[in-house]
């Protein structure tokens, strides 16, 4: 089972050259979860999870781990417990899958050495995981697009991290592999308790493998909790500005936002 | 106890290793051949048995001087710079993840060039101190090239771009001084452009072999932050490479490395270029490629100085024979790119 921390963002003020895009947010991430921060585009989601993930350093306020600022934490100490997948990562050229699985034991490992029985068994251990192992000796330009992200997933699963972030882990592929994807996150964090936080454009997917939401409009954070509780009509409405109607998930019973648009209406009123 | 699913891991892992010791093994030997062949081969040639006497101090007649004098320092000259140059390309086309990146493009070599074409016409300088000239011109070039394309953020097609443009500052600058010069001052001054084994001597070598001696391993040691750097700033990051540092030791190593390079044989063509490319073709991605690259580059400059000095009636410099291996590549790779939509 993994570890738990206390990692917070304390009042995070960040923003990319001089634009400011997020103000003073605060947020508590719940250890051993799966959170997903939902918003409208520019809305700070991505800034949000950059910035937790060290990749932005804020104008003001702190991400502590623990109680200690993530700052302060050596790189390669840090990136055992933390791992974040960007959104588009870049493939290097002619590389094998196991190959690129290996990258992410890199904190692991000992300078100027060569892979350990523990990076094989972690490799090995993530390609199984993600139903990668058959691909090992191929080439990544060989995968189709949902493949190639398990591919890249799975390297994020070799840091043997207990924090993983995800930086829309979605996008570009097909329903299905999104739900696969999902379903493969999901077993991940029931099995091992392994926290993740991702970034998600598609509301209701986030409202069905959401144990915890935290929706941001305009930079701020403007509500947190179970999707259950706090994705309503009128929360969806001030960040998305869209007119819509929640039923339950028939599958899940989790909150489903349903558009009203202009047209194709049956209802002659709504309220 | 070894755990049986990593087996296929281990065993397609395993394979690639072999290769990449095989290969790398293959082009030390191949490397080897070359520098003893350098040594042996000449207007008189000379038995392995009197080479390797000269090499352990003996004094044997005629060979002393062809061999210790002229012949070693042509060697070592090569193998340093072909080494340096193999390194540096490698690092810059890794870290800048665009095959057209090398040290000609951040300027370095164009830099170098213009100051000693200068310090040869203009100010009748020394050989030392057009060296040195060479240093400093180079370093002045990357560093106002890295100035130049670092405005809000950083950004690879930016470099390339304010990098071919001085260039080709500098190279008019070059083309100037050459009509201005004087007739005599004409033949020093074209081993700046294109790059030449002839006239090495052992003392003037001593500062690349040190400086290679000393910054060569530290790239050595980087290779996997290196290849991290591949996947994007934002994954290296995650993964607990501290980027910037990393950057700022392979970048100032390479320059290091590859500016005394250029003071001693001056600008060989396109050997930063094709070293990284060919190194990789044959060894396979998943090991360093850094080693291989230097061996490529020693390889490469050996064996064009060969051809360049036995295969035709007249003598080339080895920037000719390298010239014109790598503008063909060059081509090949230009439409391959543009193929793809890299360009």
């Amino acid at each position: 089972m993994k570890s738990t921390h206390a990692f917070k963002a304390d009042h995070i003020t960040a923003g990319y050259d001089q634009t400011t895009i997020l103000h003073d947010v605060n947020v508590s991430i719940p250890s051993n979860k799966i959170s997903i921060i939902i918003g409208a585009n520019g809305c700070g989601k991505s800034t949000l999870l950059k910035t937790m993930a060290r990749l932005i350093k804020p104008v003001s306020g702190q991400v502590t781990i623990g109680g200690k600022p993530i700052h302060k934490i050596p790189s390669k100490q840090l990136a055992r417990v933390l791992g974040l997948l960007p959104q588009t990562p870049i493939v290097p050229e002619g590389i094998t899958v196991a190959d690129l699985v290996g990258r992410g034991r890199f904190p692991h490992q000992k300078f100027l050495k060569g892979w350990s029985k523990e990076d094989y068994e972690a490799v090995s251990e993530a390609m199984e995981i993600m139903n990668i192992t058959e691909f090992a000796d191929r080439h990544i330009d060989e995968l189709s697009g949902g493949q190639r992200q398990r591919v890249w997933i799975a390297m994020a699963l070799a840091q043997q991290t207990d924090i993983l972030f995800l930086d829309e882990p979605t996008t570009y592929l097909d329903i299905t592999y999104q739900v696969e994807i999902l379903d493969l996150l999901t077993d991940l964090n029931r099995k091992y308790g392994t926290t993740i936080v991702m970034v998600l454009h598609d509301i209701n997917l986030s409202a069905r493998y959401a144990d915890h939401i935290f929706a941001l409009h305009e930079g701020q954070l403007v509500a947190e909790g179970q999707p259950s509780k706090i994705v309503t009509s009128s929360l969806i409405e001030s960040i998305f500005g869209l007119h819509c109607t929640v039923i339950n998930d028939p599958i899940s019973g989790s909150p489903y936002v349903i558009p009203i648009g202009r047209h194709h209406s049956k209802l002659r009123k709504h309220s | 106890m070894i755990k049986p699913s990593i087996y296929p891991i281990l065993s397609g892992r395993t394979k690639r290793k072999r290769r990449f010791l095989f290969v790398t093994t293959l082009l030390s030997v191949i490397a080897f051949a070359l520098c003893s062949t350098m040594l042996m081969l000449g207007n008189t040639i000379y038995p392995v048995s009197d080479v390797v006497r000269v090499l352990l101090g003996e004094q044997v007649s005629g060979a002393s001087f062809a061999v210790g004098t002229i012949r070693l320092p042509r060697m070592l000259a090569g193998v340093f710079a072909g080494f340096a140059f193999g390194v540096a390309g490698h690092v810059f086309q890794t870290m800048l993840r665009n095959p057209l990146a090398n040290p000609n493009v951040i300027g370095i070599t164009a830099g170098s060039s213009a100051a000693a074409v200068f310090s040869i016409i203009v100010l009748q300088a020394s050989n030392t101190f057009t060296s040195i000239a060479s240093i400093v011109g180079g370093l002045v070039t990357v560093t106002v090239i890295f100035l130049l394309s670092r405005s809000t953020s950083f950004s690879v097609g930016r470099l390339i771009l304010i990098g071919i443009g001085i260039q080709a500052m500098l190279n008019a600058i070059v083309s100037y001084l050459l009509m201005i010069g004087q007739q005599h001052d004409i033949p020093t001054a074209m081993r700046w452009l294109t790059g030449s084994l002839n006239g090495a001597k052992m003392e003037g070598l001593y500062p690349l072999i040190l400086t290679v001696l000393i910054f060569a391993p530290i790239i050595i040691a980087l290779g996997k932050r290196l290849d991290m750097l591949e996947l994007g700033e934002q994954a290296a990051t995650s993964l607990g490479v501290d980027t910037d540092r990393t950057r700022l030791f392979l970048v100032v190593s390479s320059v290091l490395i590859i500016a005394l390079a250029t003071a001693v044989t001056g600008p060989i063509a396109f050997i930063a270029f094709l070293s990284g490319p060919i190194a990789k073709r044959l060894v396979g991605a998943g090991f360093s490629g850094i080693v291989p690259a230097g061996l490529v580059g020693i390889i490469l400059v050996l064996a064009s100085d060969l051809v360049g000095q036995f295969a035709f009636t007249a003598r080339y410099p080895v920037g000719v024979i390298t010239g014109i291996i790598g503008a063909p590549y060059l081509i090949y790779l230009l439409i391959r790119m543009n193929q793809k939509g890299d360009l």
